[in-house]
């Protein structure tokens, strides 16, 4: 029995200082936003929580359009993953439950197109931004990535898993049109799912980098990705205020995933498991 | 039964009910709402990805600046390419650092999984925590391991002096440069594959363990003998994963070290080759040419990954 609970107590030692490896750089970032730069340089290294991040928040805010760029992102990112709930789960339901000539193809087209590495478009979908005349803005961000292959392709599963097709037959017979059945039925079982998508697309887009970095040439108009990089490439001397950028752009993202962390996490896990 | 979702099942769906022949023209006749349904897609499919990917390969046979007239040069770009040392390093550096990256992440992942198996309490704190690297700015964290890194303050140089050994210049030497970058991929991605593992060793059936044990197996060889052959799907789809991830690597070494790949160009990978070829030098049809490079390399290494796949559908 002692022997049992030492076995016990061992582990959790080994995985409580795997959590605390896994939870050093947030700490040592907040503790570098707390100090000032010369506190950083020193040796040994400062390990306490400093009183200077007021100031370290003013510095960022005088040299980066910091709640401009913020804003922007959130902009971005919500209005992206609200698109791609609409039109992923309104394709994945029709992939799912409906047969139509040509559907095979499509969906074999649609799986075809997740192999293909972003570099391969990438310049001239800058000429066509150009074009477009969206070089610089967001539309430029939000428009190309309002519908995804993944999110069709794994909704598609989860209407296949989850709803009867009788269900769906008896909402037809009931007089129910298909956009009615779609948001009647099919979008209220789908929540989990949703859920999912929904977290994992804003977190891609709040932390997408090479294309805006690409076509937002405007220096004051970026997102938060780009203006923190910006912010580090002009100003890396003075450590203390970078890392207080840093803080502040992952605060927003830390809090949204903490909401939902469960289901993400669920949703991340499952799909490699699933026969 | 285990396998991966990477490869879509191909089973057919089962459809509502028998057709009577009012029904049947009643569905042709809403056709056209299940095309305009799947049309959001396939119309910025159409716009956003293939009419610039057939640009890019009509791109990769000319010169152009973006500003000039295009001229068409046949192979040349891929002779350039074949012929440019920095193609092939960046290549290089690019596999040796998805190695550098990739065996410690998967080999620490496993463990933890094992480990976290057997925890009964406070599994949601530690399955929360080990996430939260991978859902963290790439950015903000290459900033981070940077600092960690630097020569004048970094911790690492700070934890050499303390222990006597001479301070490094991890981010001003190539070798440095790598053990960097992917000690940051490795802590970014070690949580997310353990919680993948612990899915696929929930997912082994008990009786096996149960088995082993009336034969008297111990811990080791019961490990090597069930656990490891029944995970194998799941390490293969953490490959997968990895493996794109891998070819992909841009903001870390970009941020980090700079467009210019840093000292010896250690960082340079074949995406950053091609942006800094596309949008700094702005020699699109060059860039156009690594691009369908990156493609193939892409296919090659998906078809490697798919061959495994269907070596073990065969021998199950």
């Amino acid at each position: 029995m002692t022997r049992y609970r030492l076995r016990g107590v061992a582990l959790h030692v080994a995985l409580v200082g795997a959590l605390l490896v896994f939870m050093f750089p947030f700490a040592w970032t907040i503790i570098m936003a707390s100090n000032s730069t010369a506190d950083i340089y020193r040796f040994p290294p400062k390990f306490s929580f400093g009183s200077q991040f007021d100031d370290n928040v003013r510095h960022v805010l005088a040299n980066v359009a910091f709640f401009q760029s913020m804003l922007n992102t959130a902009v971005v990112a919500v209005s992206t993953t609200l698109l791609v709930l609409f039109f992923d789960s309104l394709a994945a339901f029709t992939f799912a439950k409906f047969r139509f000539p040509g559907r095979n193809a499509l969906f074999v087209v649609l799986l075809a197109t997740m192999l293909l590495p972003a570099q391969l478009a990438a310049v001239p979908q800058f000429q066509t931004m150009a074009l477009l005349g969206w070089v610089g803005s967001l539309k430029a961000l939000i428009v190309p990535g309002a519908a995804n292959a993944f999110g069709i392709f794994w909704m598609r599963q989860y209407f296949q898993n989850s709803i009867h097709d009788e269900l769906v037959e008896a909402a037809t017979l009931d007089g129910c049109g298909f956009l009615r059945t779609y948001w009647h039925v099919a979008l209220p079982s789908a929540r989990p799912a949703l859920a999912f998508l929904g977290i994992f697309t804003f977190v891609a887009s709040w932390n997408d980098y090479m294309w805006p970095l690409i076509v937002l040439t405007n220096p004051d108009h970026l997102t938060l990705q780009v203006a923190l990089s910006t912010l580090n490439r002009s100003h890396g001397v003075d450590y203390s205020m970078v890392m207080t950028g840093a803080l502040m752009a992952m605060v927003p993202l830390v809090i949204v995933f903490g909401i939902f962390a469960r289901q993400f996490i669920k949703g991340s896990t499952e799909g490699a498991i699933r026969g | 039964m285990t396998g991966t979702a990477t490869a879509p099942a191909a089973t057919a769906v089962p459809l509502t009910g028998p057709s009577s022949g009012q029904r049947h023209r009643r569905r042709v006749r809403s056709y056209w709402r299940f095309y305009l349904a799947l049309s959001p897609f396939y119309v910025l499919f159409a716009v956003f990805g293939l009419y610039p990917m057939l640009s890019t390969i009509v791109l990769a046979f000319q010169r152009w600046d973006g500003l000039g007239a295009r001229r068409f040069t046949g192979l040349e770009n891929f002779r350039f390419l074949i012929e440019d040392p920095t193609f092939w390093l960046a290549l290089t550096n690019t596999v040796v650092l998805f190695l550098m990256s990739t065996v410690p992440t998967l080999v620490i992942a496993l463990v933890l999984a094992v480990m976290l198996q057997s925890a009964v309490r406070f599994t949601s704190v530690y399955r929360i925590g080990y996430f939260i690297p991978n859902v963290t700015s790439l950015v903000a964290m290459a900033i981070f391991f940077g600092s960690v890194f630097s020569t004048n303050f970094g911790l690492v140089n700070a934890m050499l002096r303390s222990l006597g050994i001479p301070e490094q210049d991890w981010l001003g030497q190539p070798w440095g440069i790598k053990i960097a970058i992917s000690t940051m991929i490795v802590w970014q991605w070690v949580g997310y594959n353990t919680l993948i593992y612990l899915a696929g060793l929930q997912a082994i059936p008990r009786d096996q363990y149960e088995a082993a044990k009336v034969d008297g197996a111990g811990t080791v060889r019961t490990f090597f003998s069930i656990t490891l052959p029944q995970l194998r799907p799941v390490i293969l789809f953490t490959v997968v994963i990895s493996t794109i991830g891998g070819l992909q690597t841009f903001t870390e070494p970009q941020v980090m070290v700079g467009n210019s790949g840093g000292t010896g160009q250690s960082g340079m990978t074949v995406v950053l080759f091609f942006y800094r070829a596309a949008f700094l030098d702005n020699d699109y049809g060059y860039a156009a040419a690594i691009a369908l490079s990156i493609f193939a390399l892409v296919l090659l290494f998906t078809a490697i990954n798919w061959r495994i796949f269907r070596g073990r559908g065969e021998d199950r």
